[in-house]
């Protein structure tokens, strides 16, 4: 046989290749954070994401793969973005999707995280997306369901769906996000969006810096030296307290939101003090690379953690993360779903 | 090359068939003013290649084409493993044109079905008709083809293989199923 000759059988339709059944490298149940995930399984994600992103682009943007399958958004902290973000890439791809608040749920009369999974996993939901202020509490949920758990964000540990849009975009913007430096500024401690994004940009290959004034870096991490893998279990990051150095010549700017409702233990002097210190202000990315991308998983606080003109300037990615968040996470409902595990029940 | 295996159409075949196709295509449409030729990706994308070089040959006017993905429009995720990667739909305005919609094997029809439901979501197209390689029956759904290339009797166990070469749709293959 000719070295570029292939065949492929009819045993289904006719379409699919024999030799190439599927090249998706996927094997989760449960998305609940970028440590347990391959760099084949993130590209997995990304490859699917861009031609969800085609659907999501069209004049009547529905394909729908999910039909009868039912997502329910358990989200025990406010949210906006992920949120919606949920509900339309469920909606577009033909899922039942049905949101449920903590503050107008049983939640309030006192019922436990794991009766109201088990209430709703009852009900039949073949995915549950939680958001909870407790760190790990969607580990837990997802011991008590069969329905698969995606994680939108536990108290200050994971966001991994966030951490995916992020490499979607940057991947788009630069193509490799290998030996790029991507710096991420402001409240690392209280940050899940960092955490995840730490095991995602490594993965890629980046170079990830924190900065952030001593009080909001992790303990461990703020010694300015390499941190090894065993002392902080995160892979390796470079930290910088110093904005102006961690700028130098980066690749990719990402300030993260300032949590003034984490901020009760008086880690910080004054907002004042912190947006003088460590807003990312046109001035200050001057340092960066002129090509440089600039992001923020938002909300943001304009004035306090990022510049108004710098978070709507040409350089900003801010929009695309947010269309891109549907993308990436119609890409992982349709590879839960394909896993069996949703439509299980 | 398996034991159990006829060659269906060799690739001279292959290329008489698809001439053959090409020229009732553009008989059907009185020429291809009005018609869009949709391949179902991939084998049916391959074939809407071959076809649109003949219909060049033949009439002066370009043929537009496209190729549709139905990955997403199928109706046994979840059913059969891992479900394969979309490999994307890109398609001219089909509102008010006619749709041939091109696959290399008509088997049970759902592939149809799946691309008839894209269809929708893409356009209001003025009709839509089916162009196929080989008809080998075991519908499971009401369709049919407009055009077909060859019928092929077989046993529901039996596959049909395409070997594709540089491109383009090579030589057709029936492998009989082990309960014969």
């Amino acid at each position: 046989m000719m070295t570029n000759e292939r065949e492929y059988s009819s045993d289904l339709e006719g379409t699919s290749f024999s030799n190439e059944q599927s090249d998706l490298v996927w094997d989760h149940e449960d998305v609940l954070d970028l440590d347990d995930f391959t760099v084949q399984e993130i590209e997995t994600v990304i490859a699917l994401a861009e031609q969800m992103r085609e659907v999501l682009d069209r004049r009547i943007a529905r394909a729908p793969a999910l039909r009868g399958f039912t997502v329910i958004n358990l989200f025990f902290e406010p949210s906006t973005r992920t949120r919606a973000s949920f509900e339309l890439a469920g909606k577009v791809l033909g899922a039942d999707v049905i949101s449920v608040s903590a503050d107008n749920s049983s939640v309030v009369k006192g019922e436990s995280l794991i009766d109201t999974v088990k209430t709703l996993s009852a009900m039949r939901a073949d995915a549950i997306v939680m958001r909870h202020s407790m760190s790990g509490a969607p580990y837990l949920a997802s011991t008590y369901t069969d329905a698969a758990i995606i994680n939108a964000g536990d108290g200050s540990h994971a966001h991994p769906t966030q951490a995916l849009l992020d490499i979607y975009t940057l991947k788009q913007r630069l193509g490799s996000l290998r030996g790029k430096k991507i710096v991420m500024v402001g409240d690392i401690s209280h940050s899940r969006v960092a955490r995840s994004g730490i095991w995602g940009f490594s993965a890629m290959g980046a170079e990830v810096v924190l900065c952030g004034p001593p009080t909001l870096l992790p303990a461990g991490l703020n010694d300015n030296v390499h941190v090894s893998r065993k002392s902080s279990n995160l892979p390796s990051v470079q930290v910088e307290t110093d904005i102006d150095v961690a700028l130098d010549n980066a690749d990719v700017v990402m300030a993260l939101r300032l949590q003034k409702e984490r901020q009760q233990g008086g880690l910080l002097p004054s907002l004042r003090e912190y947006s003088k210190l460590y807003q990312v202000t046109q001035e200050r990315l001057s340092r960066a690379k002129q090509s440089h991308v600039l992001m923020h998983p938002g909300p943001k606080n304009e004035g306090i953690e990022i510049a108004g003109n710098v978070a709507s300037g040409s350089n900003s990615t801010i929009e695309e993360q947010v269309t891109n968040g549907v993308a990436v996470r119609m890409a992982l409902l349709y590879l839960l779903a394909g896993k069996g595990q949703v439509g299980a029940n | 090359m398996n034991s159990g295996m006829a060659v269906v159409l060799d690739n001279v075949a292959v290329d008489r068939t698809v001439r053959r196709l090409a020229h009732e295509i553009v008989e059907f449409h009185n020429g291809v003013s009005d018609v869009v030729l949709v391949g179902i990706q991939k084998g049916g994308a391959l074939l809407t290649k071959q076809l649109i070089r003949e219909i060049s040959n033949i009439e002066d006017t370009p043929v537009k084409w496209g190729t549709l993905d139905i990955t997403l429009h199928r109706d046994d995720l979840g059913l059969t493993g891992l479900p394969s990667a979309p490999s994307g739909s890109e398609l001219p305005d089909i509102d008010n044109r006619i749709v041939v919609l091109v696959d290399d094997v008509l088997f049970t029809g759902r592939s149809v079905r799946a691309a008839l439901d894209a269809i929708n979501y893409l356009g209001r197209p003025k009709a839509v008709r089916l162009a196929v390689l080989v008809d080998r029956g075991h519908r499971e759904l009401p369709i049919r083809a407009d055009i077909v290339g060859k019928n092929i009797p077989t046993a529901m166990g039996d596959e049909i293989q395409i070997s594709e070469l540089d491109q383009r749709i090579d030589s057709v293959l029936l492998r009989r199923g082990e309960n014969q």
